[in-house]
């Protein structure tokens, strides 16, 4: 990233971010969003995205974007994934260990059906 | 060759042998003769199944591979009839996830307002450009370029922002003093030193959304003019202190941070400290001590640190959920900011709300909003479906309150008045099966650990109430502890150097306050109501409901219970340790507590 030296160059940063945040929605790729805060992380979190990340090495998924994210708050749900499918809403699901990682990558993720039993509302 | 319709996998190690696995298989094969099943289901012994530490034997049902444990020769009429003979899963012993299925996974969250949570769990931390795309360092930009420092601390001051670490001081005056203060060398510090037990607000700030902070503390420094900052973190958060490090490095290398930043001419630059876990190290000026290499011990104000702070120089400290804050003042303006909240107390504050709540985590909410609903809405009640008793907020320094003050609006001044504080956050709910007197012991043990020593009051009279606490918990209370414990309350509230001693103790005095009969209970009738204090209750088996099933004397770690099997058991208070253990592994509660 080039230096920022003045206002303008922060406000074209910025723009430039947008822009590619909006690629990447308008891409077609699938984003998986895991949360990889302490709390996360203590309930397992990294195993869970190992899992995931193995899921996709497995399987040769090529849409699939992953993201790490800090701890959305629901700490007695972690460890948390959220699964962004092109063009839908956002899903959560909590208590992801492993095993629920690849019902959620067979069923959501490659399969398009929410899988409502880990789906947290709200 | 015959065909099943089910197998029983039943384990047979050593210690399932020992927890009696074949007298389960022998009442599992009679219970099949009697209901004409075996023919359908076959018995099999296994060598090894599942986690040895479970109660009873392991069993495990194919072909649909329910694993059972904890479960006994007792159970398994229960099993067969509901098992084979209706199909029903007995989820009380299945061992597999079925309890994760059936539980409806909701977070009714719905009253929380979001400002400094805003971005955390939406964007990647370890990226500035997802911070960017929130609009991240506009409002430094906006500082740099439009506002005068004058302009930023006034905007502060309408917005009403108080200081979110706990004793809630203006910090937009704050700033004013650090500005007005003389000296060409000033400094910027965060407060991450988050001690008190279950709490961390800050961590989760501070690992979600770096910049924010960074951002915060800029603005800050250029409010006051002050050239370097510190944040202050404590060693026990090691994603923090990573996530922290690496947005440190983003922004200084592209100019966020360093020389003439926006090419104007202001200069600031960040280090992070790294805190050894004292709990005082919270207080401003043992922060600063401990900053200048010394030992963490507070020192009397004044001089505030705003005229004589770290190395002597004119020093502006807030905590992490503050500074996170000033972006979006400045973004959104004061009038937005100064819109939420009650009269005195503007914004939001974020909770970690835990204990005996259901949904534990971290909430933000408009100051104004109740305890009843911060813990009912938003928290989802009390686990297990108990009684509410008490809520401590502030953490360790806080005060406990009662159900009768839950629609007590929540902020600064309530807080205070009732008797506890804001403190960073923390918010621990307890349930009707706490004892008052050992939740004032355990937190007096706390504090009376970390009072660094400097202090009289503080280091021997948090002792010596610990002391009298542990006296009444041990039954050995007597007539005058109560007037003890209020007069030394007292003297340590008005003579300690600085806040932790003066805070220490407050979940005495607001146990005193609205659990005095529980007080009495100990010391005069020698009775601990919520039967929590060991050496004041009494496990007994009661006649009716004990059908002799063993599970008890098998797992009494000291071997206190006796008797035969399907006959009463008998504990032996002689050698009873009062551990618990035989009343949470009955099945038929015939355990009683007296």
């Amino acid at each position: 990233m080039p230096t920022i030296k003045s206002l303008d160059d922060l406000k074209r940063i910025r723009a430039e971010a947008l822009r590619k945040q909006e690629l990447k929605t308008t891409s077609g790729k699938t984003e998986i969003i895991v949360g990889m805060g302490t709390v996360g992380i203590a309930a397992g979190a990294r195993e869970t995205l190992k899992a995931i990340l193995d899921y996709i090495d497995h399987n040769n998924l090529e849409n699939v974007i992953i993201r790490q994210t800090g701890n959305i708050g629901i700490d007695s749900y972690e460890p948390v994934v959220q699964v962004i499918l092109p063009g839908a809403e956002k899903v959560t699901y909590g208590r992801v260990n492993t095993e629920i990682a690849k019902v959620i990558m067979d069923e959501h993720v490659v399969n398009n059906r929410i899988v409502t039993d880990y789906k947290i509302e709200g | 060759m015959t065909f099943y319709r089910s197998t029983v996998l039943v384990s047979v190690d050593p210690l399932c042998v020992e927890k009696g696995a074949y007298e389960l298989i022998d009442t599992l094969q009679d219970e099949l003769i009697k209901q004409g099943l075996l023919d359908e289901v076959q018995v099999l012994e296994t060598p090894r199944l599942g986690d040895p530490e479970t109660l009873g034997p392991d069993i495990v049902v194919y072909p649909e591979g329910t694993h059972y444990t904890n479960i006994t020769y007792f159970d398994i009429p229960r099993l067969v009839e509901e098992h084979f003979i209706k199909g029903r899963i007995l989820k009380q012993y299945a061992a597999t996830m079925i309890d994760a299925i059936d539980e409806e996974l909701t977070a009714p969250k719905s009253k929380e307002i979001r400002v400094v949570l805003e971005n955390i769990g939406v964007i990647d931390p370890r990226n500035i450009e997802d911070y960017f795309a929130k609009d991240g360092y506009m409002a430094l930009g906006k500082v740099l370029t439009e506002m005068t420092p004058e302009e930023v601390i006034q905007e502060i001051l309408d917005a009403k922002l108080r200081g979110r670490g706990g004793a809630g001081f203006p910090t937009g005056l704050k700033w004013k003093f650090a500005r007005q203060a003389e000296g060409d060398v000033k400094y910027v510090i965060c407060n991450a030193d988050e001690g008190d037990p279950g709490a961390f607000m800050n961590r989760r700030v501070l690992e979600g959304d770096p910049h924010s902070v960074i951002e915060g503390m800029c603005i800050a420094a250029y409010a006051i003019g002050a050239q370097q900052g510190y944040i202050y973190c404590r060693a026990e958060y090691p994603i923090a202190v990573s996530t922290m490090n690496l947005a440190i490095k983003q922004a200084r290398s592209i100019g966020l941070l360093g020389k003439n930043i926006l090419g104007t001419n202001f200069s600031f630059d960040l280090e992070i400290r790294m805190g050894a876990g004292a709990f005082v190290c919270g207080e401003e000026t043992a922060l600063m001590a401990s900053i200048e290499g010394s030992r963490g011990e507070p020192r009397a104000r004044p001089p505030f640190p705003a005229n004589k702070g770290l190395w002597g120089k004119p020093t502006n400290i807030n905590n992490v959920e503050t500074y996170a804050n000033v972006p979006r003042i400045i973004q959104k303006g004061a009038d937005w900011f100064a819109s939420m909240g009650t009269e005195k107390s503007k914004g939001t504050k974020t909770f970690a709300l835990a204990g005996d709540v259901n949904n534990t985590g971290l909430i933000e909410v408009p100051f104004g909003i109740t305890l009843r609903e911060i813990i009912f809405d938003v928290g989802g009640g009390i686990k297990g479906n108990k009684k509410f008793k008490a809520v401590q907020t502030g953490g360790p320094m806080g005060g406990c309150l009662p159900e009768s003050l839950l629609d007590l609006p929540v902020d600064y001044e309530t807080l205070g008045q009732a008797g506890s504080i804001m403190g960073s956050g923390g918010m621990i709910v307890m349930d009707e099966g706490t004892c008052m007197v050992d939740i004032a012991r355990f937190f007096m043990e706390f504090t009376q650990d970390e009072s660094c020593g400097k202090c009289v009051p503080c280091r021997v009279g948090t002792h010596r109430l610990l002391e009298i606490l542990e006296k009444i918990c041990a039954g050995d209370g007597e007539e005058g502890d109560i007037e003890e414990l209020e007069e030394l309350s007292d003297q340590i509230k008005r003579n300690s150097l600085c806040g932790l001693g003066q805070g220490a103790p407050n979940p005495v005095v607001s146990t005193l306050e609205h659990f005095m009969d529980e007080y009495k209970a100990h010391i005069y009738e020698k009775r601990c109501p919520a039967k929590v204090c060991r050496a004041l209750i009494k496990y007994e088996i009661m006649d009716g409901p004990c059908t002799g099933c063993t599970v008890c004397a098998r797992n009494c770690p000291v071997n206190a219970i006796s008797g035969e099997r399907k006959e009463t058991h008998v504990i032996d208070q002689d050698i009873c340790i009062k551990c618990g253990i035989c009343f949470q592994v009955c099945k038929f509660d015939a355990i009683n507590i007296t």
